[in-house]
């Protein structure tokens, strides 16, 4: 009850002149203090060794004001389009539509992804971009599973990508076998290190859960960069076979699928083929979670991710649980491995830094964590926001930061932030993620 | 039916570094009745509720779970979920934990967890959608629907928990425990915040769940006049030691128990003594 009622006062609070200028002068204090001695003040060694000193109370003052300024900016844009006023703000109707129009997109947003090769037939550079796009889409998906229903927060999921891409190419190129009996194997591989990592994680929660995720991903990639007889190294391995259509290769040979058909070769063939390659694996991906999302399995995931104890005193193995929640991230992370594996032909421990990880897991975030149109909304968002500021060289990252913050002030619980529920008896209603737990690690 | 009690605590004993919470306990709870364990504030009545669901390991003592076959499971020996899952102890808690972000429905949908899990083949009968597993997840809803009409939250069945009005989210939390079907339901507080009204339809409900279901309840309330009115037998603690037992008449009139409740809170011993009268 009384939490009730303070929540209450809190947002009632955030509305207000007073409190907006309280807010920027506390802002605009603690720079006064912090930048007092940093820019107040400049010290430098004179000639002859000794100190000298000048006070520069002018740029002082300009940066205070900034802060100052920039604090009443911000919150004037956090109570107009942020989470609390937007309720508010916008009216019903245009809310309703909007609510439709999402209903509508994950559809459309499918339809034009299987157009893709047909529209763009020729442009080599959006298929390519689409790949990866959808290479992170899967990545994200996976990754879905364990942070975003199981609510365990892993910063070490590049390693099962890792595991995935080496068991494919040392599979193919030292074996000879094919990419479809490699796929499961290299999501099993990928599986069996969840279930590795999961257990000295089980008792870790938050930070110390991932610290130890993100040193697994270290580990994992350290390994293989000095286990030079078997993976190469940092000379990575190369030559890993193209993937066929059932046996029949994709090339420029006789009995090629060119020939087959007796339609001229093109080497966009190779690329649609990938293209909707990983299209049906990430598009597996999303149907087994949706699925896993409906059975016991998966609510007791997100029962999890809400309050352990009461999974406990409910008679739920939450060891079990938490490890199957690894698993099927790590598979899934697996699968994409081995597809990032047999498209690129050659891979090195490079591709696998933490950097991955993080972009995996900033997708999730972005995304809303558990929704999957979010977290394929979010990667087409990064990843194309990547190469939409290509032009601005330096500045890229800048301006690709800037809008990152933009959008977490503007939606701090990513782009879909409300949990869909699993099962209902009269009408789905979608639940507010005040209400959704992070989970505890 | 045997006619040995559901539950038998003998000498249990919890410490805590220096401080021993719960002393040389020895209570039995009846096969289909309410126990009610009753003490003020600190006595070790939620100390001696995790040791019997096994969220801690007792220091000493033995805790018998007796099932209705016959057989006799030692509790201090299980893990907190084996408790519930196999020797089918449910519990409430002090502090509600509800799943604040998943629907009422689905509140008792994760109750049944269990038995969904084996119906779906461990998942990957589930995955394939074999009939089986349908019916056994029509027969859950069917429960969990049967549980909010009981508790009155039908309507509400698609609701976030968390959005619930708090007497709704205590009394959801007893159905998700009842949805386990548990030999034994542990409830710690369950009146805890309730109105006058509230009380008696709790009251009322747990009374239900004994006669119609014949579920054995163990329970810590502060709410005398739940209390009273529907216990079969009351334990009285304080400070760690059991200081009085009996019927609630017994107890009522018992001077150590009067002195138990005037020696820390004036309100508490009111309430008893009112209730007496
Ligand atoms: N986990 C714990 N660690 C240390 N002391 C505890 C712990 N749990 C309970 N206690 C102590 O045990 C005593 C009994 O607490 P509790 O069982 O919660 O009382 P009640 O539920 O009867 O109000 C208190 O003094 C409390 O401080
Ligand atoms: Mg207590």
């Amino acid at each position: 009850m009384t939490a009730l009622s303070t929540e209450t006062t809190q947002a009632g609070r955030t509305v207000g002149i007073p409190f907006i200028l309280k807010k920027a002068f506390l802002s605009a204090c603690v720079a006064l203090v912090l930048f007092s001695l940093m820019i107040g003040i400049r010290t430098e060694a004179g000639p002859d060794g000794q100190l000298t000193w000048w006070t520069r109370f002018g740029d002082l003052a300009s940066i205070v004001g900034l802060v100052f300024g920039g604090s009443i900016v911000i919150e004037l844009l956090r109570q107009w389009i942020g989470p609390t006023g937007a309720e508010k703000l916008v009216p019903a109707p245009i809310q309703r539509s909007l609510s439709l129009a999402g209903r509508f997109l994950g559809p459309a947003l499918l339809v034009f992804t299987l157009l893709v090769p047909v529209i763009f037939y020729n442009q080599r550079y959006i298929l390519d971009l689409g790949i990866l796009v959808l290479t992170y889409v899967m990545l994200g998906w996976g990754l879905n599973v364990v942070v975003g229903l199981a609510g365990l927060l892993d910063l070490g999921y590049v390693a099962f990508y890792a595991v995935g891409a080496y068991s494919y190419a040392l599979l193919a190129t030292n074996f000879g076998w094919s990419f479809w009996v490699c796929l499961p194997l290299a999501g099993m591989l990928a599986a069996i290190w969840g279930v590795m990592l999961g257990f000295p994680v089980l008792r870790l929660r938050g930070d110390y859960l991932a610290i130890v995720t993100l040193a697994f991903g270290e580990i994992i990639r350290l390994v293989i960069l000095n286990w030079q007889s078997l993976t190469g190294g940092p000379n990575g391995v190369s030559g890993i076979p193209r993937p066929t259509l059932f046996g029949i290769p994709l090339d420029n040979s006789d009995d090629g699928l060119a020939a087959k058909l007796g339609i001229e070769y093109s080497p966009t063939h190779r690329i649609i083929f990938l293209f909707y390659l990983i299209l049906a694996l990430a598009l597996l991906t999303n149907w087994v979670t949706i699925r896993l999302r409906r059975l016991p399995i998966g609510r007791a995931w997100e029962a999890l991710r809400e309050d352990e104890v009461a999974c406990r005193a409910l008679g739920i193995n939450t060891t079990t649980t938490k490890l199957t929640a690894f698993a099927t991230g790590a598979m899934f992370g697996g699968f994409a491995g081995a597809f990032f594996a047999t498209r690129q032909g050659f891979i090195s421990p490079e591709s696998f830094t933490f950097q991955e990880s993080a972009l995996v897991l900033a997708i999730v975030v972005l995304g809303g964590m558990g929704s999957q149109l979010g977290v394929a909304l979010a990667a087409l968002t990064m990843i194309g926001g990547f190469e939409l500021f290509r032009g601005l060289e330096t500045y890229r990252m800048l301006v690709f930061g800037m809008a990152m913050v933009l959008i977490m002030i503007w939606r701090p619980r990513g782009i879909i932030g409300h949990r869909a529920p699993t099962v209902y008896l009269t009408k789905a209603q979608a639940i507010s993620s005040d209400l959704v737990k992070e989970g505890h690690g | 039916m045997s006619g040995e009690p559901i539950l038998s605590v003998d000498r249990l004993t919890m410490r805590f570094g220096g401080i021993v919470a719960v002393q040389d306990l020895s209570f039995a709870a009846e096969r289909g009745k309410i126990t009610a364990l009753i003490g003020p504030n600190g006595a070790g009545k939620t100390t001696v509720f995790n040791c019997i669901t096994g969220f801690y390991k007792p220091t000493g003592g033995a805790i018998r779970l007796n099932h209705d076959d016959g057989r006799q499971t030692a509790l201090e020996r299980l893990n907190d979920f084996r408790i519930a899952k196999q020797a089918k102890v449910a519990r409430t808690f002090q502090n509600i934990r509800l799943f604040p972000g998943m629907t009422a429905l689905e509140n008792l949908m994760v109750a049944q967890h269990n038995a969904l899990m084996r119906a779906s083949g461990f998942t990957f009968l589930g995955l394939i959608g074999v009939p089986t597993y349908r019916d056994a997840e029509k027969r859950a809803i069917a429960l969990a629907t049967d549980w909010l009409k009981r508790i009155n939250l039908l309507d509400r069945a698609d609701d976030a928990a968390g959005n619930l009005a708090y007497g709704d989210q205590r009394r959801l939390e007893i159905a998700r425990a009842m949805c386990t079907e548990p030999a034994l339901l542990c409830l710690d507080e369950p009146a805890a915040g309730l109105n006058a009204r509230e009380s008696a339809s709790l009251s009322e409900l747990l009374r239900s769940i004994r006669g119609e279901l014949g579920t054995s309840i163990l329970l810590i309330e502060h709410d005398m006049s739940v209390v009273m009115e529907i216990s079969d037998h009351i334990v009285v603690m304080d400070h760690g030691v059991k200081i009085a037992e009996g019927t609630p008449r017994e107890v009522r009139d018992d001077p150590k128990v009067i002195a138990a409740y005037l020696g820390t809170d004036e309100e508490e011993a009111a309430a008893v003594m009112e209730s007496g009268s």
